[in-house]
């Protein structure tokens, strides 16, 4: 800390400035507006309003919960895999994983829209194969599989990083002592890797709850979550304050998660200590 | 007025590899010429742009008079006004709608034309003159003309529809879409319940709102680009969208067909104005001017698709769009439309509390608050055993260091 030289300082500056300018003053804005009214009053009338939008809370949460599991499910066997393969593998391997994410997020969604059509794509092979088709696009399920499939890579990687790291010999000591697979996952594996998950559980959860592209494009514009109604407040209904309100309730909801995730991964390295 | 995302795209990707370029051959020229730049809003995909032979009505002015045209878009009125109201540009030239101009002009963010500068605002047919946002013709010329119709697929829908009430005809549940933004979602409504889209009245938006409710359950989705996707692959068989439009979804697939349904519709125009910011009225006036020339006007009518209020178009034998029912319809099919009025402050907040309440409400059930509980209590139990053990650990560990 007290290393910290003037040349550091300076090399520090930039991102200071940058996230004063961009990330700390638009949050105060979002405060400000949230407690205003339009004539500037303090107000917590925009919060008493929030009541006839806990449909859409709840339905977010949900939504984002299960994509949020889904892709740990997904993600862990994959990182699992790729982290045991050889060095120059791995490389090729993440990227191939990285690969999607060079795309436009809009248009990968939009691509969904026409694979999941009822005359899009897989309904069209069906109908040519005889079966008969699946009605998909605008349920629950195509807006889950739209997040799962855009924040996946987010999942991967932090658990694949975490455990590329994990020293070979512990899990051979481990071994030397005695312990099956079953153990040997249960006890030094799953353990040290779950810092990895925690992140990824918050690179995936946090996005998913507050998206609002992938709604509207998959589930029709009839299942609208917490990102488009505050999408709506700002862009159709002008109602700033409203709109920062529902913001700075999400942002409580999404610190919270945070705050419960981290104590259980400190938990855990603590575990890891003793 | 609100074209395809993927044109857009695919325009975006192209102008960002051109734009360099068109910068470099401008800056060239005005070396030559020189005397200064001006900076035009406008919708996407609203202006020749020299594709399929057609002019470059931008590149062309700058060829006649040596100033430069910074052009933009935005997708919606309302976007317009957000960037037009922050002032991070001065805007010299803005195309945007009726109800929006009213409000500009309310505001007092437009500035009076001079007309002696825009002598071809002759060639405007009086039907677009006069009209309620400017009553005295004084900010605006009329650029672009069109209507709302009912969009259907004669292969999907039996009967030949002559009424908004068949969006709402369980026939067709699951194949209807709708208008993914409160003003024309509601003008449907409004219109099939024979009340003005422009009611400050409260209780009208309440039936207004009754109508759509009814209505949720049978629409495939809230769309508003998407439509062209859904319309020409069969995916759904009835939408309202704008006529202009319909004529580019026609081409892909003939089996669309377009109506005017009886209970009217609405009407738009869009219109060129200049706002008090302008940097250089001069050259923006000649700007409105030169897009006032018949053959660039032409140019545009031919490219945009929507109605043209100049005559020189409409009267010119080349016009390949001359007498299209869909754009030009009867008059009688014109005889119940009506203007977007700006609404006063409470009306549009009471009009997007009701648009919300029908977004979101409805299609919740109780299971997901019953998951919701359970994952909860889940986690919190587990956090407790969690701690509980931790705790005997401690305790286990602690015990004999304590001893010593």
């Amino acid at each position: 800390m007290n290393k910290s030289s003037i040349g550091a300082r300076l090399a520090a500056a930039p991102y200071l400035v940058w996230s004063v300018l961009f990330v700390v003053a638009p949050l105060l804005m979002v405060v400000y507006y949230a407690f205003t009214d339009d004539s500037g009053n303090f107000t917590f009338l925009n919060f008493a309003q929030l009541g006839s939008y806990s449909d859409v809370f709840v339905r977010s949460i949900w939504f984002s919960l299960i994509a949020t599991v889904v892709c740990l499910v997904l993600a862990y066997p994959v990182a699992y895999l790729i982290a045991m393969r050889h060095e120059r593998t791995q490389r090729v391997l993440v990227m191939l994983i990285m690969l999607p994410m060079w795309m436009n997020f809009l248009l990968r969604t939009y691509s969904w829209m026409a694979i999941l059509e009822d005359t899009g794509v897989i309904n069209s092979i069906l109908s040519k194969l005889g079966l008969s088709p699946v009605h998909m696009i605008n349920t629950p399920g195509a807006v889950i599989l739209g997040m799962v499939y855009n924040y996946l890579p987010y999942m991967i990687l932090p658990i694949y990083s975490v455990l590329a790291k994990l020293e070979r010999s512990m899990i051979e000591a481990a071994q030397d002592l005695g312990a099956n697979r079953w153990q040997v996952f249960t006890r030094i594996i799953l353990p040290h890797s779950m810092p990895g998950i925690a992140s990824g559980l918050t690179m995936v959860f946090v996005p998913s709850v507050s998206t609002f592209y992938i709604s509207q494009k998959l589930g029709g514009g009839k299942f609208d979550l917490i990102g488009d109604t505050i999408e709506r407040q700002f862009q159709t209904s002008y109602n700033y304050h409203l709109g920062a309100a529902i913001s700075f309730v999400l942002m409580v909801l999404i610190l919270v998660c945070m705050a419960a995730l981290n104590k259980f991964a400190a938990d855990d390295e603590g575990g890891l200590l003793i | 007025m609100k074209r395809r995302f993927a044109c857009t795209l695919v325009f975006t990707l192209l102008a960002s590899f051109v734009i360099p370029l068109l910068v470099l051959s401008a800056e060239a020229q005005d070396e030559t010429v020189g005397s200064g730049y001006i900076n035009v809003f406008n919708w996407g995909e609203y202006i020749a742009d020299g594709s399929d032979g057609s002019i470059n009505v931008n590149e062309e002015f700058t060829r006649r008079t040596g100033i430069k045209v910074n052009y933009s878009n935005f997708a919606t009125n309302e976007d317009m006004y957000a960037k037009l109201k922050s002032g991070g540009v001065a805007y010299d030239v803005i195309i945007p709608s009726d109800y929006m101009i009213a409000r500009l002009i309310e505001e007092g963010l437009l500035q009076k034309l001079d007309f002696s500068n825009i002598p071809n605002y002759s060639y405007i047919l009086d039907e677009y003159k006069n009209i309620y946002f400017d009553p005295n013709n004084e900010y605006s010329v009329p650029y672009a003309v069109g209507m709302v119709g009912l969009i259907y697929n004669t292969k999907m829908v039996d009967e030949t529809p002559d009424s908004w009430s068949i969006l709402w005809d369980e026939k067709y549940a699951n194949k209807i879409l709708m208008f993914n933004n409160p003003r024309d979602a509601f003008a449907i409504a409004q219109f099939l319940l024979g009340m003005s889209v422009n009611t400050t009245n409260p209780e009208d938006w309440d039936r207004a709102a009754e109508k759509l409710k009814e209505q949720k359950p049978l629409v495939q989705s809230y769309v508003m680009d998407e439509i062209y996707n859904k319309m020409e692959s069969g995916e759904a068989a009835l939408a309202p969208y704008y006529a202009g439009d319909f004529l580019s979804m026609q081409q892909n697939n003939p089996d669309l067909a377009l109506v005017y349904p009886k209970e009217g519709t609405n009407i738009f125009v869009d219109s060129m104005c200049i706002p008090v910011t302008a940097q250089n009225k001069k050259a923006a006036e000649m700007y409105i001017n030169f897009l006032l020339e018949p053959e660039i006007a032409l140019a545009n009518a031919e490219y945009i698709c929507y109605a043209s209020p100049h005559k020189a178009v409409v009267e010119n034998p080349e016009y390949s769009l001359a007498g299209n029912e869909v754009i030009y319809p009867p008059e009688e099919a014109k005889a119940n439309t009506e203007y977007f009025h700006n609404l006063p402050k409470e009306t549009l907040e009471y009009m997007t509390q009701k648009w919300n309440e029908l977004k979101i409400g409805g299609s919740n059930n109780i299971s997901i608050y019953i998951g919701l509980v359970v994952v909860v209590v889940v986690v919190v139990a587990a956090f407790v055993i969690r701690t509980i053990r931790k705790k005997r650990q401690n305790a286990y560990i602690d015990g004999p260091a304590g001893d010593k």
